[in-house]
């Protein structure tokens, strides 16, 4: 039987709930993106009362999984059960009237907005005369905090709040919508000790009333104190769920990466020169602290971490979009001050970045013009005017070179797979001779031929004498590649392996750690 | 987007294997029809040739030549993605600038009497210096404050227009000298107009200024990160922006022999207008200057047309209204082809 969720709201209005042992079970879900399988027959129980944590690696089919319980997205195939029934939810409102609040990581509160106002949205109360009823809004608000053990002015702004306090508006929020299922995307990332303290409070008194919640994490510690069950993801596979009490940490973590590594890498031995850069203690302020490491001429760097770990910004740093707080970078052993891409590239530094669409690729120009771009800041220019012929000629070579597959260079870069104006925008770099290569995802979102291009390209370069260095959110990627692995967590340096002793329990403890 | 395009390619790039119509083309169509429009028309209702009248098409281009001119800088800053609304009060406070030194000894209420009978060519400088000058304060609080160029621009639109009427308290400046008005006389405006658009055509195509000006507008995030220092080269856009404004306003006191502080009224909005139905996209990146020339004499046709037919000036600028709302409607069609293609 499919109720369609009209009826469902309806028949929870009633009362008449079927008191199912499972508030949420989920079964056979697959979801599909262009290129990429998110979730492959995957299964997830919740029981109601319990705190179920998902666990995974960054892409491993968490977040997708999420959303598809809000409503945000809808399964290709696969059932979700709501309490037994059968349901099918079309939108994030949707979910939130049959019972399922998510709390995102990124808060959607309106800050000019009061809290009261920010909780009672587009249901407000209304006196007789259809005017919003404010004394009663703040009534219910401070019941509702009560009832939370919430210590907020229900009238203050949002903007007022701290992240924390923001989280507590958004869960009283989910609260008042008697909502039966509660999704927290990775809660604690932005509170102290304290706030977290409360936080599980909360969701312990949450729990004891019979809400099932769901909770995405990343730290193991909380996993132990909080989650009555876990379930792990690997690469959009559903992997196992457990009793949290019933496993170790290192159960967990082999769950977790227990892959083979079955991808050939065409890593070779290339003679390792001189060290080429050198970060001593870089800091961006509220971001990461104390980055230390060399690379040297011919090695290839490998850098792990999970979301939000500071990888991404090291490298932005590192190339002058984002300038350091305090530290010192030295090329080839001269200390630089970097302070815009611009002074990075005359160091002959370059740097793909991680996204393609919103900081790589020209869209609405053609190949050509994508791939001059970096090279016209000191090269093929006389007197102001581009010497289209010798760019032109270098561009065709460079993306003969890649195997760029485009009919011609006139082509816009947005007709182009991601593969190939992956390839563009590596022809883009290469065309300005690097002696220091930072690569962020290099090959995300692209097919399996075309990464293995690039993998091959990279130990090119590598042989070549440039130093790499190599930002990826597949293990396999990054252990199969790199001459040591340097990971991250939580915007500091966890430690650095070399080839011979990474493996991937060993990365992923420094990461989680 | 994993089209079709990539799976069939060649593996190698082969230049011009695909020519493509120069996408002036279509906007040259439209103007052919809209002259062949008013050609007949002209037959059926007033009795006489439209095209075959020399003088009135010399009028018609004359009239648009100093629209043209700023449309040539507008176009560059529509391009980077910005707007420029300050240029209509720049052409006023420049053609007051301006006159204020070119004034003739025989003219007996000259504002400067001792800076009477100057050469030509410092009442041009201080045009377009001031003109410049004006661009370069719209580039440095859009690049550096990050204000939307819509603001910043809007700010001097109304101190320009108030710096012009503050000038010499609303009076008008005559009595310019005959080396200073001949840049206003006869084809002179027009010929300035093309070379202007030659220069910036070429400027745009084939020089790194031009390459970067696009790769801006495309995005500007990329840009940045490759390289391109945006704030210095959003400051030399719209000082060139003003500049050329600054020269209209030259041209405009030229040709009128005398300036007034409400010289250039709307003509930011003409400007605009030319740009955008030359197929410059107002989301940035795309765009030509032989397009905008093609944009402006379409402007002059339509006015000079209604002219023709004796249309009353009232419907002219509601028609105007629509054509610009149109020319933008069919942008943002061609945008949205252009993401489903």
């Amino acid at each position: 039987m499919t109720l369609s969720p009209t009826t469902m709201a309806a028949v929870r209005a009633s009362g008449a709930v079927p008191n199912a042992e499972y508030l949420l079970n989920v079964e056979g879900i697959r979801k599909e993106f262009p290129g990429v399988v998110a979730l492959d027959d995957v299964s997830f129980r919740l029981r109601r009362g319990t705190v179920h944590a998902l666990m995974g690696e960054n892409g491993a089919g968490k977040s997708t999984l999420m959303k598809i319980l809000a409503g945000i997205y809808t399964p290709d195939k696969g059932e979700v059960r709501l309490k037994g029934a059968d349901i099918r939810l079309k939108s994030p409102l949707d979910a939130l009237e049959n019972g399922i609040a998510m709390i995102h990581q990124e808060l959607n509160l309106m800050p000019f907005m009061t809290v009261a106002e920010n909780i009672w949205i587009r249901r407000e109360p209304k006196n007789r005369f259809g005017f919003v009823d404010h004394g009663e809004m703040r009534r219910i608000t401070a019941r509702l905090f009560d009832r939370l053990k919430i210590k907020i002015d229900p009238e203050i702004e949002v903007r007022h709040l701290s992240v924390a306090n923001r989280q507590m508006v958004e869960i009283a929020k989910a609260v008042s919508y008697e909502s039966d299922v509660l999704i927290m995307d990775e809660p604690t990332s932005a509170l102290t000790e304290r706030e977290v303290a409360h936080l599980f409070e909360i969701i312990r008194d949450l729990r004891s009333q019979g809400i099932g919640i769901v909770y995405i994490t990343h730290k193991m510690n909380e996993l132990f104190e909080i989650a009555d069950e876990f379930s792990v993801f690997r690469d959009g596979k559903y992997i196992g769920t457990h009793a949290s009490s019933e496993v170790t940490r290192d159960d967990i973590i082999r769950m977790m990466v227990g892959r083979e590594i079955t991808q050939m890498f065409p890593k070779e031995e290339v003679p390792i020169g001189n060290v080429m850069l050198s970060v001593n203690n870089l800091t961006l302020d509220g971001v990461f602290r104390d980055v230390s490491f060399d690379v040297r001429a011919g090695e290839i760097l490998g850098i792990a971490g999970l979301v939000g770990s500071g990888r991404s910004n090291v490298a932005e740093t590192l190339f002058g979009v984002t300038p350091a707080s305090s530290g010192t970078i030295a090329i080839d052993g001269k200390t630089v001050s970097i302070d815009s891409p611009n002074t990075a590239i005359r160091n002959r530094m370059a740097f793909l970045t991680e996204d393609r669409k919103d900081t790589g690729c020209l869209l609405i120009l053609d190949v050509l013009e994508n791939m001059q771009i970096a090279v016209l800041q000191d090269r093929f220019v006389k007197g102001g005017f581009v010497a289209e012929k010798d760019i032109t000629a270098a561009c065709e070579e460079m993306s003969r070179k890649l195997r760029v597959k485009t009919p011609n260079l006139q082509e816009r870069i947005e007709n182009l797979s991601g593969g190939n104006q992956q390839k563009v925008l590596i022809g883009r770099w290469l065309l300005t001779n690097p002696r220091i290569l930072i690569l962020d995802e290099p090959t995300r979102g692209i097919d399996v031929g075309a990464k293995a291009e690039i993998h091959r390209l990279v130990t090119e370069l590598a042989r070549n004498g440039v130093a790499v260095i190599m930002i990826s959110s597949e293990m396999p990627e990054v252990l199969g590649m790199s001459d040591r692995i340097m990971v991250m967590h939580e915007g500091r340096v966890t430690g650095i392996l070399d080839r011979a002793e990474a493996t991937q329990i060993k990365v992923m403890e420094l990461a989680a750690s | 987007m994993e089209t079709n395009v990539a799976a069939q390619g060649t593996g190698s790039a082969l230049p011009g294997a695909k020519r493509r119509m120069p996408p002036e083309f279509s906007i040259f169509l439209v103007l052919i029809g809209i002259a062949l429009v008013y050609e007949i028309l002209g037959w059926i209702f007033v009795g006489q040739s439209f095209l075959m009248n020399p003088q009135r098409l010399t009028i018609m281009i004359l009239q648009v030549a100093v629209i043209g001119i700023i449309a040539v800088g507008v176009t560059q800053v529509i391009i980077t993605g910005g707007i420029d609304l300050s240029s209509g009060s720049v052409v006023g406070m420049t053609a007051m600038f301006s006159a204020s030194v070119a004034q003739a000894s025989t003219w007996p209420r000259a504002l400067y009497p001792s800076l009477t009978d100057l050469p030509a060519i410092v009442p041009i400088g201080l045009g377009v210096g001031v003109g410049l000058l004006a661009g370069f304060i719209n580039g440095q609080l859009i690049a550096r404050t990050k204000i939307p160029p819509f603001i910043a621009t809007l700010g001097m639109m109304v101190s320009a227009r108030g710096i012009s009427k503050w000038y010499t308290k609303g009076q008008p400046v005559s009595g310019l000298t005959e080396q200073f008005n001949f840049i206003g006389t006869g084809i002179w405006p027009v010929i300035v107009f093309l070379v202007v658009a030659i220069i910036f055509h070429i400027a745009l195509r084939y020089t790194r200024y031009g390459k970067f000006t696009y790769a801006i507008g495309a995005n500007v995030q990329a840009a940045r990160v490759s390289g391109i220092n945006v704030e210095a080269h959003l400051i030399k856009v719209y000082a060139i922006a003003g500049m050329l404004a600054g020269l209209a306003g030259v041209v405009t006191a030229a040709r009128a022999q005398t300036a007034q502080a409400g010289m250039g009224v709307m003509y930011e909005l003409d400007a605009i207008a030319a740009t955008v139905i030359g197929g410059t996209s107002l989301t940035g990146g795309v765009g030509r200057i032989t397009g905008t020339v093609i944009g402006t004499i379409i402007l002059g046709v339509m006015t000079s047309g209604f002219t023709f037919l004796r249309v009353d000036a009232y419907y002219q600028e509601i028609v105007k209204g629509l054509i610009i709302v149109a020319a933008v409607v069919i942008d943002v069609y061609r945008q949205k082809n252009r993401k489903k293609a």
